[in-house]
């Protein structure tokens, strides 16, 4: 029976054989993609596993971690203020990802950036736990709480920019959400995300960055500035030869002005007290070529302006006839910006012309408080010179001086804005949005750029609303920003 | 120089009893799962865990019992068995301990059941029950030739073993598969302990029937057809094995059985037919099961691909349930790469279901990596090589089978629930000798390595020395 026995043993040795190349096959050839299976839940545990690092305003966390003390996921994320931030940081959910800087700087928020691997590597001789390297903005909790009081219960957005380095000082929108309502995964969380999702206001879109609305009349100051620019006009208070009404080129609708004295009025006056037919005019002359050129260089149509959060195109229509870009020259028409792109236009005017790259990181540390990226001022373009933008600003702080902008007076500072009404809406039927755009001033150049756009006011459809609703969020952001300098 | 004139291990006069071969190594397989114990509390809570010294010590006294009971009642035993039992019993121990702590789990039991209780302290109380049983059959059993007497009640009480679960009451449906029955507080897996009581009457049956079996045949294409009359008993067996599959939904037991019963039938005929029909035969009958039984076919499918399975199984059913069952197993093994998490450290808790019972392979996949895994598979590579090495050197046929039996049953349970675990073959449902959570199972297997341990001691003792002759001393040469 001996060979018999002998076959069952080589048989018993084939089956052990079987089994250890099936292991291998396992756990070494195939490791890999197991590993990092998209149904594999250890790459969701291991990120929740540690602290992750803050986003941090004025050196201050504006976001937390909490051990949650759940078997899955232990860490979650907590908002300081969630509201009011949720524009700049965005979401951390267990459930539903991420979004904005949350989601740009994740790898450094997890601590799993490539930058990080020595604090990785020594935390793991030290035993220490690993932690996530932070993010510090550029924001000013200040100008931010100002913009979101501000904006109250209305809807809206605010952005402001410091003009000579583009950093961005508050970035607003209401109404809006707690991101630390998602952050989990329980059923709570989930019933907070599906209110969020099917909530008409839609609280959780950026409306500072990533919603475009008609610019109405503070469009003009950027074709004030491409007429002087273009040599059409050489002084801001000569007359101009616009009669009233003024009739539009290829249309025989004539364009009435709100104001009184439009007839012949000077390029200063008209922006006083906002002309319609005035600006409209001086577009034509300019040309659609020559104004999209201008709109370009102050960031129009441009898909890819990071801030590092993408900001949606602001639309300057390139293919318009004449009479659509009479009408776009008052921010009419086509014509449609975020709340960004016109806190840009301010700060290049208030600038002197120069654009600054709008940005809202600092810069990125390690755990260890080493500063691993740091972002340097940049010149995004020189949309026009520094005569024309002095122009300009003596135009717009004329504006709050003595025309509709009156609300955005701040004692012993010299402001610039411009206010504008947009008409939208199946002939013009839904409420106006309300617009204000300005800049404040001092000794050594302008510290700050402001726009605010308040989408739902029951003020008066005339001019006066963005002067009336939107200049004092406006003054109450730059005075922020003024009183954090001091 | 001596002439050998024999092929078996049996040494010379005066073998060496090799007892303290295995006190050392005994030695060894009590520390390395105090040193994982150790491991696993300093992974979990930073701290030495505070039951060490009383799980090392009474790992440590099992041993030693079971040692000098070996040196007292079977000198002579193969040295390996009991160290590589004990090994694989306290890591099991300890694998199990682990998973008892794991947050998840225990979540999930308050979830589904209100309450959440350890397995290891009841684990640990039936590995001394186990160990108990093997002293037994150590002292009780003083020559295993006594179990050939008892080849037809065998028979008997392995079938009353094997339908017990389906006695309505005393059956209990546990998963899908009715292999349990329910005594008072304790579940009891009649199979494990069939197993044995099989081997014996296989053994004993087939060492009176070997020579009908082997010669009274027609040869036919190539192949020694047997009578029909002879026929019967494996035709019983296949039947048996397959109303198992039938009415148990147990593909593992059925599959062990039948396999155990041609391996001994070609050791016992010496025939190469037997194992031809007897593949046909399981073949036949899979076919025919798996073609209306919904709990192979989910397991099948589970097999062929389960990622792409969990696709397209329609949610909540069995197959979806079993499907996603497998890729969770897969992706342990895939996480624990060629050295592991560490023990603690890993996610296998994410299995959730039978994870500390049918699928504690994987824990040792991820937690203790290639390396891990491969050095059990050849820990229990080594338990069957032993055994056959017994069976090659019983001096009796009985023996011969009875530990061929016993170790290829082994070995195919280990292949099945291994290679089911690790998506080598359709998953089973059998657990993990001595590794995994369950009393029939651990006590089932250390009555196993009992006998083997028995079979060995007999095969090895030196042949008692001849009597002396008294005519020697008429024919010597006396010289004046």
């Amino acid at each position: 029976m001996n060979k018999p026995l002998r076959h069952i043993a080589i048989f018993c040795g084939l089956l052990v054989f079987a089994l250890l190349l099936r292991d291998n096959w396992l756990q070494f050839v195939r490791a890999d993609e197991l590993n990092s299976h998209e149904r594999n839940r250890r790459v969701t545990i291991e990120r929740y596993a540690s602290v992750r690092g803050d986003i941090i305003v004025d050196g201050k966390p504006i976001t937390g971690s909490v051990d949650s003390k759940d078997p899955l996921y232990r860490y979650k994320r907590t908002y300081v203020n969630g509201p009011m931030w949720a524009p700049v940081t965005g979401f951390a959910s267990q459930a539903y990802g991420a979004n904005q800087l949350e989601k740009l700087n994740d790898s450094i928020l997890t601590g799993n950036d490539d930058r990080l691997f020595f604090d990785r590597t020594l935390s793991m001789f030290t035993g220490e736990q690993k932690k996530g390297g932070n993010v510090v903005t550029t924001l000013n909790g200040a100008a931010q709480k100002a913009a979101f009081e501000g904006l109250g219960d209305k809807k809206g957005a605010v952005a402001a920019i410091d003009p000579q380095t583009g950093r961005i000082l508050a970035l607003a929108s209401t109404p809006s959400y707690d991101p630390g309502s998602f952050a989990g995964y329980s059923g709570k969380d989930e019933k907070s995300w599906v209110a969020l999702e099917k909530d008409k206001d839609k609280p959780k879109l950026n409306r500072a960055l990533r919603e475009i609305y008609p610019p109405g009349s503070t469009f003009k100051v950027v074709t004030a500035a491409a007429a002087i620019e273009n040599g059409i006009i050489k002084d801001i208070n000569a007359p101009t030869d616009t009669p009233e009404p003024y009739k539009l080129p290829l249309s025989t609708v004539p364009m009435k002005n709100h104001a009184s004295g439009c007839k012949n009025a000077s390029l200063n006056y008209a922006m006083e007290v906002s002309c319609n037919s005035v600006f409209a005019k001086l577009g034509d002359e300019v040309g659609r070529d020559k104004m999209v050129e201008m709109a370009e260089k102050f960031g129009f149509n441009n898909p890819e302006i990071d801030t590092p959060v993408r900001a949606a195109a602001s639309v300057y229509d390139k293919k318009m006839d004449r009479g659509g870009n009479a009408l776009s020259s008052i921010g009419q028409f086509n014509t449609a910006t975020t709340p960004l792109q016109m806190a840009m236009v301010t700060a290049a005017i208030a600038n002197d012309g120069k654009l600054m790259k709008p940005y809202m990181v600092d810069h990125l540390v390690a755990p260890n408080l080493d500063v691993i990226e740091k972002h340097e001022p940049e010149e995004m373009s020189r949309p026009m010179s520094a005569e024309t933008a002095q122009l300009v600003q003596k135009m717009m702080e004329n504006v709050v001086e003595k025309g509709t902008g009156g609300n955005a007076k701040i004692r012993d500072v010299t402001v610039g804005g411009k206010t504008g009404t947009a008409q939208h809406g199946e002939k013009n039927k839904a409420r106006p949005y309300a617009w204000f755009i300005s800049y404040a001033k001092t000794d050594s150049g302008s510290p700050v750029a402001v726009a605010v756009v308040v989408e739902d006011s029951d003020a008066t459809r005339d001019d006066i609303s963005g002067g009336g609703l939107a200049a004092p969020i406006a003054r109450d952001v730059m005075k922020a920003v003024l009183d954090s300098r001091r | 120089m001596s002439v050998v004139t024999n092929t078996t291990t049996i040494g010379a006069i005066d073998a060496p009893s090799r007892r303290n071969t295995e006190l050392m190594l005994l030695g060894f397989a009590v520390a390395i799962p105090v040193f994982a114990y150790l491991n696993v509390g300093l992974a979990l809570d930073g701290e030495v865990p505070a039951g060490m010294l009383g799980y090392g010590l009474g790992l440590g006294i099992l041993a030693g019992i079971a040692h000098l009971l070996v040196r007292r009642f079977a000198k002579y035993a193969d040295p390996l068995l009991l160290p590589l039992a004990t090994l694989l019993n306290g890591l099991g121990l300890v694998l199990i301990w682990r998973l008892d702590q794991s947050p998840r789990l225990i979540a999930d039991s308050m979830r589904k059941y209100g309450s959440h209780s350890a397995d290891a302290p009841q684990q640990l109380l039936y590995s001394a029950i186990g160990v108990a049983m093997f002293l037994l059959v150590l002292v009780f059993l003083k020559d295993h030739r006594v179990l050939q007497r008892y080849t037809y009640i065998s028979m008997v009480v392995a079938i009353v073993l094997l339908l017990l679960p389906l006695v309505p009451g005393l059956g209990t449906d546990s998963f899908g598969a009715k292999i349990w029955i329910r005594v008072g507080p304790f579940s009891i897996q009649p199979g494990e302990f069939a197993k044995i009581v099989l081997a014996v009457f296989f053994a004993g049956y087939l060492m009176v029937k070997r020579d009908a079996l082997a010669l009274a045949s027609r040869r036919f294409m190539g192949l020694y057809l047997p009578r029909g009359r002879d026929l019967g008993p494996i035709l019983t067996i296949w039947a048996i094995s397959l109303a198992i599959l039938v009415f148990e939904n147990d593909l593992g037991t059925s599959l062990l059985f039948f396999g155990m019963f041609v391996v001994l039938l070609y050791v016992a005929t010496e025939r190469t037919s037997w194992i031809v029909m007897g593949l046909l035969m399981a073949v036949g009958g899979a076919v025919v099961v798996g073609s209306f039984a919904t709990h192979v076919q989910s397991r099948v499918a589970a097999w062929l691909d389960p990622f792409e399975c969990l696709k397209t199984a329609p949610p909540d059913t069995n197959m979806a349930w079993a499907c996603d069952q497998m890729t969770q197993v897969l992706m342990s093994f895939g996480s624990g790469g060629t050295i592991g998490t560490g023990l603690g450290q890993g996610n296998s808790d994410l299995i959730t279901f039978a994870v500390n019972s049918d699928f504690i392979f994987a824990t040792v996949g991820e937690e203790l990596g290639l390396a891990g895994a491969m050095a059990f598979i050849l820990l229990y590579g080594l338990i069957v090589e032993r055994g056959l090495r017994t069976a090659l050197a019983a001096r009796d046929p009985f023996g011969k089978l009875l530990a061929c039996g016993l170790s290829g049953a082994f070995a195919l349970q280990v292949f099945v629930v291994a290679g089911g675990v690790m998506g080598l073959i359709p998953l089973t449902g059998m657990t993990m000798p001595f590794l995994a959570y369950g009393g029939s199972s651990v006590i089932a297997n250390w009555a196993l390595i009992a006998i083997l341990l028995r079979i060995s001691d007999t095969a090895r003792r030196p042949a008692p020395a001849p009597a002396p002759s008294p005519d020697a001393e008429m024919t010597q040469v006396v010289r004046p």
